[in-house]
């Protein structure tokens, strides 16, 4: 008779046998390249081509944090976040609050508010950049719009830097909105409705109801939007290049994302080590803010 | 007084029925800036190439359609190829990626082995890891094994999903325990246990998280975009930007709105048929990008 111990054993390598597809793809693209950035962004002069580098150091930060294309980049995203970020939260939750409200075609408009989610940025980047972009033949429908109410217009696709901001905020509001609403409309459902009839038989006015039943009870939920937010924001990149093209350096419109691919590959890539010093920035200052926003959402929600 | 009275309740009333109409005028206006790029993109796509450039102020409509701008989307630009590459590339990476998650799923749910709670752990410690930072070291492992340009080296980096296994482990887990003891008594294998039982009952789920990754293959754009630059292995989205900066000659708008209907076609369809299982599997735990 065999000792119960191997019985054990074998039933233990079956398990492992499970999670070996897991774990293989986890460690070779997850856990690996995470280890090896960081070595990347401490090896100096690192050759591609053939993968040798002369020193260890922080050079590579150094050069990234002095290069103008990076600093361009950084405050492009920053904008992108600070306007982005508070003007789709408000909007979502102003539209959720109006969803909640009514009964009528409620399903209809929930779900054409989704629709932007399952569409691919890059394809309808371009619908918003034939809208609002000049060309030879047409000034395009939005600059038709603004000459009716006898503005001049303006290009914004190649014109000057505040109208591409406008219009690439613009474009991100519309990709977020979709997830932003369809997250406070259930959470809103999910109040339980005691506390609103019991507000009601004391008289309790509207504005009242919302700040001291309703927003207290949806508020992890817009923090867990928040910090959502912030985080997709700072990566922000596609949609850029959907209004504005591959080159974004030369649109002036990069962000810190599209700064890390560019010295990566193309026609200024081959940068491995600048752009995993780059990427470690960007991690830096993501972690920075989520921990930011945790402290004042755990200080808030339990006010 | 009566008379006060109904009258207070007219003007209540009117009160009421204005403040809903401006409820719905607002929630329209939105509608309308969410479905207005979507009309645009298939208005302009049937008008004619002449018939767009001389309109200096664009019409709101068109009397005379044309599917012309079609025919030249596929034949024009390889279209058709990168709509086959999008296809083979999600359903092989879907595939995979399902295949990865059941099993590590069951045997976090079901089996029991030394240190699960310390791997499990480990797991979804790994949900944190931004895409950014390890898409580096991806792209010069790929370059490294030549893999650009292959579909193996579009499909390997994109099969894991942290969150699915956990998603499905979760689900796996209320399946009652009994149910596998009294297979085992009966001697069934686990192997088979898991395709009969476990998956049958874990079907929505499952369908759910194959939908959430069918969009997230069909959008992607970095990856793609970093390990091919050969236009025989574009997928739809660097087609699409293939075409904006090379494709029809920048100016024919209307042939470039016909390609990017096609492109958006497969997924509001798809959505159109399970928009309450896509809205349901995003609100449990879907973010984009």
């Amino acid at each position: 008779m065999k000792p119960r111990r191997s019985g054990l054993r074998h039933s233990e390598w079956k398990a492992w046998l499970y999670l070996l597809p897991a774990i293989l793809f986890l460690g070779a693209f997850l856990v690996y390249p995470l280890v090896d950035v960081f070595i990347y962004s401490f090896e100096e002069g690192f050759n591609f081509a053939s993968q040798t580098y002369q020193g260890t150091g922080l050079y590579n930060y150094s050069y990234v944090l002095h290069d103008p294309y990076f600093i361009r980049a950084l405050k492009n995203t920053f904008l992108i976040v600070i306007i982005t970020v508070p003007l789709s939260t408000g909007l979502a939750l102003l539209i959720s609050l109006g969803l909640n409200k009514i009964k009528a075609l409620k399903d209809l408009f929930q779900t054409v508010f989704f629709l932007p989610y399952v569409t691919n940025t890059l394809a309808v980047g371009l619908v918003f950049m034939i809208l609002f972009k000049k060309t030879a033949y047409t000034d395009g429908m939005i600059n038709v719009l603004l000459h009716v109410f006898g503005s001049p217009g303006v290009d914004f696709i190649e014109g000057p830097y505040w109208a591409k901001m406008f219009v690439i905020c613009l474009y991100t509001i519309w990709v977020v909105m979709p997830f932003k609403i369809l997250i406070l409309t259930s959470a809103l459902a999910s109040v339980n409705p005691m506390y609103y009839k019991a507000a009601r038989v004391d008289g309790t006015s509207p504005a009242r109801i919302f700040f001291r039943i309703t927003l207290p009870m949806i508020s992890p939920m817009i923090f867990y939007l928040v910090i959502t937010g912030f985080i997709g924001a700072f990566k922000a990149y596609s949609d850029e290049v959907a209004l504005f093209g591959t080159n974004l350096n030369a649109a002036g419109m990069n962000t810190i994302v599209g700064y890390v691919y560019d010295m990566l590959y193309g026609d200024s890539g081959g940068y491995p080590s600048y752009a995993s010093a780059a990427a470690l920035i960007l991690f830096m200052v993501i972690l920075t803010i989520t921990t930011i926003n945790l402290l004042v959402s755990n200080k808030k929600v339990s006010i | 007084m009566e008379e006060n009275y109904q009258e207070i309740i007219k003007q209540n009333k009117a009160k009421k029925t204005a403040k809903t109409s401006l409820l719905y005028l607002g929630l329209t206006v939105w509608g309308i800036v969410v479905l207005f790029p979507f009309y645009w993109m298939i208005l302009t796509s049937v008008k004619s190439y002449s018939a767009y450039n001389a309109e200096y102020v664009p019409k709101l409509y068109t009397l005379a359609p044309t599917i012309r701008n079609y025919i030249d989307a596929f034949t024009a630009v390889p279209l058709a190829r990168y709509f086959l590459n999008t296809m083979i590339f999600t359903v092989l990476t879907t595939a995979l990626m399902m295949f990865v998650t059941v099993l590590a799923a069951f045997a976090f749910a079901r089996l029991s082995f030394r240190g699960k709670d310390i791997v499990f752990t480990f797991f979804l410690s790994l949900m944190m890891i931004p895409n950014e930072l390890v898409v580096i070291t991806n792209y010069v492992t790929v370059t490294d094994l030549d893999l650009r340009n292959t579909f193996a080296g579009l499909i390997l980096p994109s099969v894991t999903s942290v969150f699915y296994i956990y998603l499905l482990k979760e689900n796996f887990e209320q399946i009652p325990e009994e149910l596998y003891k009294a297979a085992k008594v009966d001697g069934t294998s686990d192997w088979k246990y898991l395709w009969k039982v476990m998956i049958p009952i874990s079907r929505p789920t499952i369908v759910t998280i194959t939908i959430l990754k069918v969009i997230e293959c069909w959008n992607s754009y970095i990856w793609p975009r970093l390990v091919t630059d050969d236009a025989a292995y574009f997928l739809v989205s660097n087609g699409i930007q293939e075409i904006r900066e090379n494709g029809f000659g920048r100016e024919n708008i209307p042939a470039m709105m016909a390609a990017v209907v096609v492109i958006s076609l497969p997924l509001v369809v798809l959505f159109l048929i399970f928009h309450k299982k896509i809205m349901e599997g995003v609100s449990r735990g879907g973010t984009k990008g």
